[in-house]
Order: C-alpha cells, then structure tokens, then sequence
C-alpha cells in the first residue's frame, strides 16, 4: 500500500512538472469559509487536470526520432547525411534535397506548420513552395536587393523586405501592400499570436505594424545603431535584438526604452535563437563566441567557441540548436536541458555538414519534422537530423494537415483571439492575475474605527535647509489661514526646532571667536 | 549507429471517409500564451453574452384595460396563468401562446390578490370585500361564480394551502376559509398584535402549517394553523409589499419591503435578516423566487423589473421597456426559464430569465460552447473589463438619476452617523446592516 501511494506521489510530481499551473494557493489560509471551500474546489480541479493531462500521454501517437551510437568509440556527429538517407524510410529520406540557385545569398522560412518554404535571394529573387511535394506556390524577380522575409501568420501572406520597403505578398506572389511606414529594413519578424509585423532597419528604429488592422502600433528608436540580428521569444513576444556592440535588448511595444540589456559579446551580435519555452536564449558573436543564457535570469550557462564567427543560429522544438558558421553547420544536442539544475558543457557536437564551399546564410529547422533547411549562397539544402522535430503536433494549434476549412477557421478563430500587443511581458502569464497590493489598500482603508495617523508625528524631526520635512509639509499642507489645534501644534514644533538651531549656531560662533564667529552659517 | 527520424505521410491523417483526424499534445510548450488567449476569449465571451441579451419576448394577448395588481400560477400547470387588474377583470392566459383563454368581470373593486386550488379553480379576492370562486377550466368564460365569500373589509391578499382545501385572505385580519364546508364564514380567524392592514400572506408549501404575513403597520408576523397562534414577529423600518417562501429552503423567505430593498429572512431568526438585497430606487411592490430557489424578480414602482441571486446583493439583471409603467407583480414560470411582469399600463410581459439565453434545440457543439463561455466569465469575472462589460446594463434615465441621488443621501446620512460617533464620548457598538433594519422581535 505504502508503495503504491509513493508511486501515485511521483507520478503527481511529474505531471506537475510539465503540466502544473505553479505554486498552488495556501487554502487552509483563507478566512472565508466560502472562499476556502471555492479555492479547494479549484486545487483540486487543478490537480485533477494536471494528471489526467499526464496520463493523456499515452493517447500520444508518436515517439521522436534519435541518433544513438551503438559502441563506445561511434561518435554521432561523425554519421553523414548518406548514413541517415540509407537507414531512414524512403518517404523520409527524400526530404533531404539541394536546390541550386543562382541569385543568392539565400534566406530561408518555414511556415509556422512547416508545410511551405519561403526563399528569398538577396538579388531580388523570392519564390515560396511546397517543399514536400516539390511544388512551387510563386516565384517572383523583383529586381532589386531584398534583406529578409517572412511568412505571416498562415501561407496565405509573406513580408519580403526590399531595398527600400517592406512589401507583402499574397500566396500567388501578388503584391498586396507596400508598407512605406518601414524603411531599409534588415530584420524582421512576424508575432503570429499578436498580429504583429516588427522589423528594424539601418536606422535602428523598431516599428511594430498590426497585420490585422494596418495600423502602425509604435515606432522605438534603439539608439544603438543598426542592428546586427533579432530574433522573437516565443514564450512572451519579446524581441531580442542583438547590436554592433555586442549588447543584446530586450524589447516589447510598451516599452520605449529596453526592458533588458545584456553585454553578451566583445564584438558585433551576429545571430540570436530562442527555444520554445522561452527559457534559454543562443546567441554568436563576431568574437568568436556562441553562449547560451539563461533568460528568466539573464545569466550565461556556459559558453562555447566557433572557428568562425557564427551568422545564424536556430532551435528545434526538441532543443537542437543549429549553428551555421563559415561553410560548416554544427548541430548541438544538450546546451541546456529543462529541469536540468546545472547546466553541463558539452564536448562535441550531434551532427555536422557542410564543408562544400557554401557560405551559410541561414539555418532553419522545419516545425514537426526531422528536418534543417540551410540557406547559402548558391541555393538551399535540406537536411535530415534525427532527433529534432516535435514529434506530435496539436491540431487545433498549428496542424501540419490541415486541409483548405480547417486553415480557414483557424484564421478567424486565431483573428479573434488576437492579443493585443499591450499585453507583451516579459512574464506572459501576469495577465488574469489580482492586483494584490490594492487589495491591501482596500482593506486598510475599510478599516473604519482605527485611529487616524498623526501627520505631525510623522514628520520627521529634521530640521534642516529650505527642504526640511516640517517647512515641507507646512508649505504644502499648511492651510495659512486657518488657526486651529494642529497649526499651533506646528508652529510649536517649528519654533522648538529654529530654536534649538539658533541655540547650536552661537554654541559655534563662540567656539569659532569673534573674528571668524560671522562664517558660522544657520544649517550647518 | 542507431537512427530513427520522424516520418509522416500526408494520407495518414485522413480516416477512410475524408474526415481529419484531431491530434492533441497537451504539452504546455505547444500552446503558448494559453492563459492570455483564455482571457481574451473570456472577454469576447462576455461581449457575445451582451449582444445576446434579448430579454423581452412577448406581451400576453392584449392585457387588461387597467393595470394589473395580482398574479397567481396554476401548481399543476405550466402553461395556465390567471392574472388579475383594476376594474376587477380575471383573465387566465396561455403561455404557450400567449393568449387569452378565459376571462371574466370578476369584481367591482381591484382585484388585490388571486390563488388557485388544489382542484384547478381560480379564487380571487378584491377591494369589495368579495372573495370569488371560478372554474376556468370548465366554465366558458363571463360565466358566474361557483362560490362567494363576502368579508367585512376590502381583501389584500390570498393565499391557498399546499394540500388541504383551506386558503387564507387578510384584510386587518387573516381569515381562514374551509373550502370543503358549505358555511361562507371563515373557520378560523388570526387576529394580529399590530393594528395595520395586512398587506400579504403567504402559506409555506413546504412546512404547509405555516403562514407569513406582513402589514402596514411594518409587521413581519408567521402563524401556525396548527395552534391558531402567532409563532413571531418582527419590526421592521418600513412596512413590507410582499412575502415569498424560498420552495427549496422551506424557511427561509423574502420580503419586499417599502424602503426599496429586498430582505431575505430566516423564519428561525427574525432578528436578523440573511441578505439584503439593494437596487431598486422605488418602493419593491411584489417579489418571487424561482422555483429553483436560487434566484429571486422583483418588480418595483420605479417601473423596473430585477432579478436577483439569491447570495449577492445586487441585482443580476434589470428588465425595462418605454412603456412599461410602475411594476406591481412579478412571477417566475414554474419552469424558472422565464419571467412575467404586469404594470400599471394594463400589460403582461414575457420575459426571459437569462436574456441571452435562448430556449431553441441546441446542437451538442453549440451547448459545449455556451457552457465553456460561461465558465470562462465565470473564471475571469474579477478582471476590471469583464467586470465592467458583465455588469453594465442600460437603465432609464430617471433610475439612474434617482440612483445617484439615492447614493448620494445614503451617503450623507452614514457621514452623519460617522461624525456623531467622532464626537460622543461612548459610541455605541456598530450593528451591521442586517441587523440595523429590524426594529422589534417577538
């Protein structure tokens, strides 16, 4: 008996683990009879959903992939793409494929379902596909320099960010808008859960653009000149935006100053990723450096060398964090585990590729999937990377399936459970929770028999300088004309005060002499 | 070298019929912002509940030629309605339809107050001093009375015995009447204490010995028929309208009282009463519980109707329309679903108990998604704008201005109470509201 409920006890504590709602409610504390028997109410409802959402993990229906050596001495990160291709199924190995194009440096986008593939080469050329089944949604030549782009919130619309404006096109490459508002635009990035467009350029002002409504929210200028990466914390919609000096800041629409900035590197911030749950952050500088942060508390875990400086980082789902520097890719398993308390440094990485002569652009792992896509210079490779993907999706989330109706209800259903970029913390689950220090507010002033404070008494007994706390609360609240009780009480203590001054300033010109007495001064 | 990668195919989430299969992770990492989400869903929850709110239906027929002063539901029927107006006319309603099954010109004064028996015949009593027995059932309608008892004053209030072929009349007495007996005088007579006329009476249905009375004279009185005797009496500031017993929790009731507010007493204890009920800004004229027992209408002379939880202390709801005059009775349906009000504009309304409710077959999808709305209000009803946009109702704009003033008088005369307990020597012990308002127990 005893062993089972030591089971139950750690089955409890590991659903809490993942799917608890925080520190529970002190119930024995409440006063209220009502009161308590709700919050009980709630606890249990709490407890009851945590372990039932526990146990609906058996309901599961994939694991997720690995690359596990099989003796001591096989090291993953020497496995080859061929090795993986060779060893996977069919369907699965022909989604590691090569494009060659001609008008790059590349940058790549997946979807957030990880269906389409969005393409854009800095000489103008964006095409958007299908990349599973090799179909091409839309390619446009646009004929002049194109920075960054990115899918909004669904395939049906993509932000390309030209030469000297932010355009966004439709899924059949149409132009739609022209957001003059956004001028040379370096970076950009797209707050699927606020609608929210956000992009920085060389004059380092971050504009934050409603997609819903067209309406600019703000314009921030970042003082810090043009910056060098940003990157979006999915957790909280926070930018993380990397800079020439090597600080990283912190952003959100409320804020016109950065709400944190961190000294992360001696040399320009060359790219930032930020894993899922908003716990860890992966930055690479010009200095050669790639460390890993804590984020809830702004420390470095641990940090790492590159050969190169590193230009793009990304983390998987699983936290695979991909790292493309020069012409190589490193795949790093492990920088940061969850629940881990101390953070170990790992000694080498899970895979590598590259090597062939392409300069990497830009690394982005495909949602549910297995699967790096790496942007160069001369086109774009996908890759196998077992181990990497979200093996089970939420269908009524993001749906990698999802059929035309389904897309479409989740825009609306999505469209009106819009967030409003007011409610962008650094903590995003503040919003729903009590003001509790109002509350106390509140409770002292209903207190109706206490005794009313002495403002007097209060003041403290300083009497010093033009600002002393007396003359300050005489000139402020003083009432001049008005003669009663407490205004005698004041002048009183005024009087006692100019007299004890007066007393300690002859004490002094006596010391002083008669000669030097007159440099005696009142308030010293 | 062991490798296993992820691999999906696009068929596989298909079943054979071409419907899509739901995945659900539950992982809290796939669903960010989920409580944000959940707030602005509840907020849109209690904005559609808003725009839903239709809480009018219907008027019955084509209502009285002068205003209606007396209600009563039929126990064993759903659909019957008997309500009752000024010149004396009786007319009993179908609520299916809405319209008027049988009437009749019942009596030459008001007609105060009206109770059906246990057997389905109607009993009204009027201002002239006339208590009439009619079958509407198996009469066509002008047809005469079955019975007459003639009192020696004009009659308030009727009311029958849950079981036994007695019902009670007050005029400055309470006159007890034996259906069953031949005889047209009253088989028993409770005299109260105070010397007021009686303003209402009601029977328990549950502890059916029971009586409650109030009077002009501010008396709350209950009798027990079982010893012909006064069992207590409280005083109260200001006389009562109305008396209904809670028919879940058999001793507790309401009174409607003079001073604008709803008091819930518990029979047990007179000396204090359980909750008050504050909104009206008129004079509560009649007052009803559901038969669920959880909530309460209230109609008022400020020409509103309110519907009130039975816990809190302010009102649920406020029903008005342009012509809707001074309110003198209010009843909900005995299937709590919806509400009916009679003004002195001679109507009868219709209402609905829950305005956005409607009273359609619901698809199982549509029934899930009202119950997830309502709990998410529910959860999130502490957040200003939820509070805000749940509670905000349109109220006309003499109420509102005989609220604020109201608010403001209230207020002066607790800053009176306030300052003349700054400035005695030995204030005396603060009594709280509940308490305050009873005068005299005995």
């Amino acid at each position: 008996m005893a062993q089972d409920s030591d089971i139950q006890l750690r089955r409890r504590k590991e659903a809490e683990k993942t799917y608890g709602r925080g520190r529970k409610i002190p119930v024995k504390s409440a006063r209220d009879k009502k009161l308590r028997g709700n919050l009980k109410n709630l606890e249990n409802k709490y407890k009851d959903a945590t372990i039932r959402a526990k146990d609906a993990e058996i309901l599961l229906e994939n694991t997720g992939g690995y690359l596990e050596p099989e003796t001591e001495l096989e090291r993953t990160y020497k496995t080859t793409q061929d090795d993986i291709k060779r060893s996977v199924p069919v369907s699965t190995a022909q989604m590691g494929f090569e494009l060659k194009l001609e008008a790059g440096p590349y940058v790549s986008e997946y979807t957030r379902n990880g269906r389409e593939l969005l393409l854009a080469g800095r000489k103008g050329h964006v095409a958007t596909m299908d990349w599973r089944a090799g179909k091409l949604g839309c390619e446009l030549q646009l004929g002049e320099t194109v920075r960054d782009a990115r899918w909004l919130h669904n395939n049906q619309l993509f932000a390309v960010a030209q030469k000297k404006y932010v355009y966004i096109y439709d899924r059949a490459g149409v132009e739609i808008h022209c957001l003059t508002k956004h001028v040379e635009v370096t970076n950009m990035e797209f707050l699927p859960y606020h609608y929210l467009l956000a992009t920085v350029g060389n004059a380092g002002y971050l504009k934050y653009q409603d997609v819903s409504t067209g309406q600019m929210v703000i314009e921030l200028p970042t003082k810090l000149g043009s910056p060098t990466s940003m990157t979006q914390n999915p957790h909280n919609a926070i930018l993380h935006m990397g800079h020439q000096n090597g600080t990283v800041t912190l952003w959100s629409p409320n804020s016109t100053t950065p709400l944190v900035k961190l000294l992360a590197h001696r040399g320009p911030v060359r790219s930032i990723a930020v894993d899922r749950e908003g716990r860890y952050m992966v930055s690479t500088g010009q200095d050669l450096k790639m460390s890993v942060w804590d984020v809830r508390m702004f420390k470095e875990v641990n940090s790492y060398f590159t050969r190169q400086p590193a230009a793009t980082v990304s983390i998987s789902d699983r936290g695979l964090t991909a790292v493309g520097w020069g012409t190589q890719t490193s795949i790093w398993r492990g920088l940061f585990t969850k629940h881990a308390l101390e953070q170990e440094k790992i000694q080498s990485p899970y895979l590598a590729w590259g090597g062939e002569g392409k300069r990497i652009e830009r690394v982005r792992w495909c949602p549910f999937e297995d699967i790096l896509g790496v942007s160069t210079d001369r086109g774009f490779s996908s890759i196998l990377v077992p181990g990497a993907g979200e093996p089970n999706f939420d269908s009524l989330e993001v749906n990698p399936y999802e059929t035309t109706k389904q897309r479409q209800e989740a825009e609306v259903k999505s469209l009106l459970n819009k967030l409003q970029p007011e409610m962008i913390t650094l903590n995003p689950d503040y919003i729903g929770n009590l003001d509790l220090a109002s509350a106390e507010q509140r409770q002292a002033e209903k207190d109706l028999d206490k005794t009313p404070l002495d403002p007097i008494a209060d003041v403290k007994n300083r009497g010093r300088g033009k600002n002393s706390s007396l003359r300050k609360y005489l000139r402020k609240k003083g009432s001049k004309n008005i003669i009663d009780e407490r205004r005698l009480k004041i002048e009183e203590l005024r009087k006692a005060q100019n007299d004890k001054q007066n007393k300690r300033l002859k004490a002094v010109e006596e010391e002083l002499g008669p000669a030097l007495g007159r440099f005696a001064r009142k308030g010293a | 070298m062991k490798i296993m990668a992820l691999s999906k195919s696009q068929t596989a989430h298909r079943t054979d019929n071409f419907v899509e299969k739901t995945a659900r992770n539950l992982d809290p990492a796939l669903h960010p912002f989920a409580r944000a989400r959940e707030y602005v869903r509840a907020v849109n929850a209690t904005k559609l509940e808003r725009v839903f709110a239709a809480p009018f239906i219907s008027q019955l027929g084509r209502g009285h030629e002068d205003g209606v002063y007396a209600f009563a539901k039929d126990p064993y029927s759903l659909e019957r309605f008997a309500s009752g107006s000024g010149d004396g006319v009786v007319k009993v309603w179908d609520l299916s339809d809405q319209s008027e099954m049988w009437r009749t010109q019942a009596h030459s004064g008001i007609v105060k107050g009206m109770a059906w028996t246990r057997d389905r015949k109607l009993l009204s009593c009027s201002s002239d001093k006339a208590i009439k027995l009619y079958s509407p059932y198996d009469t066509p309608s002008n047809s005469s009375p079955s019975a007459t008892y003639l009192g020696a004053s004009g009659f308030t209030s009727i009311t029958h015995h849950r079981s036994l072929p007695t019902f009670a009349a007050s005029s400055s007495i309470i006159s007890i009447y034996d259906l069953s007996r031949p005889s047209s005088s009253p088989s028993e007579v409770l005299t109260p204490n105070s010397s007021g006329t009686i303003n209402a009476v009601s029977f328990n249905q549950v502890e059916t010995s029971i009586l409650a009375s109030c009077d002009l004279d501010r008396a709350i009185c209950l009798y027990d028929l079982r010893t012909s005797s006064q069992i207590s009496k409280a005083t109260l500031s200001l006389s009562a309208n109305s008396i209904s017993w809670n028919p879940m929790e058999a001793f507790n009731f309401a009174v409607g009282s003079e001073d604008h507010n709803i008091y819930i007493f518990d029979m047990r204890n007179l000396s204090r009463s359980l909750n008050i009920l504050k909104d009206h800004v008129a004079a509560v004229m009649d007052v009803d519980f559901s038969p669920t027992g959880e909530e309460l209408v209230s109609a008022s002379y400020d020409r509103t109707v309110r519907l009130w939880n039975r816990a809190s202390g302010h009102s649920r709801d406020v029903y008005h329309t342009k012509r809707m005059q001074r309110v003198f009775c209010a009843a909900y349906t005995p299937d709590s679903k919806y509400v009916l009000s009679g003004s002195d504009d001679g109507n009868i309304r219709l209402w609905r108990a829950h305005a956005s409710e409607r009273s359609g077959i619901k698809s199982a999808r549509q029934r899930q998604k009202l119950e997830y709305d309502a709990s998410l209000i529910e959860r999130y009803k502490h957040m200003p704008e939820i509070k805000r946009i749940h509670r905000h109702r349109h109220v006309p704009k003499q109420v509102k201005k005989a609220g604020e003033i109201k608010r403001e008088e209230i207020k002066a005369i607790q800053r009176r109470v306030e300052n003349r307990r700054k400035h005695s020597k030995a204030p005396a012990k603060r009594k709280s509201e509940r308490e305050k308002i009873v005068l005299a127990v005995d």
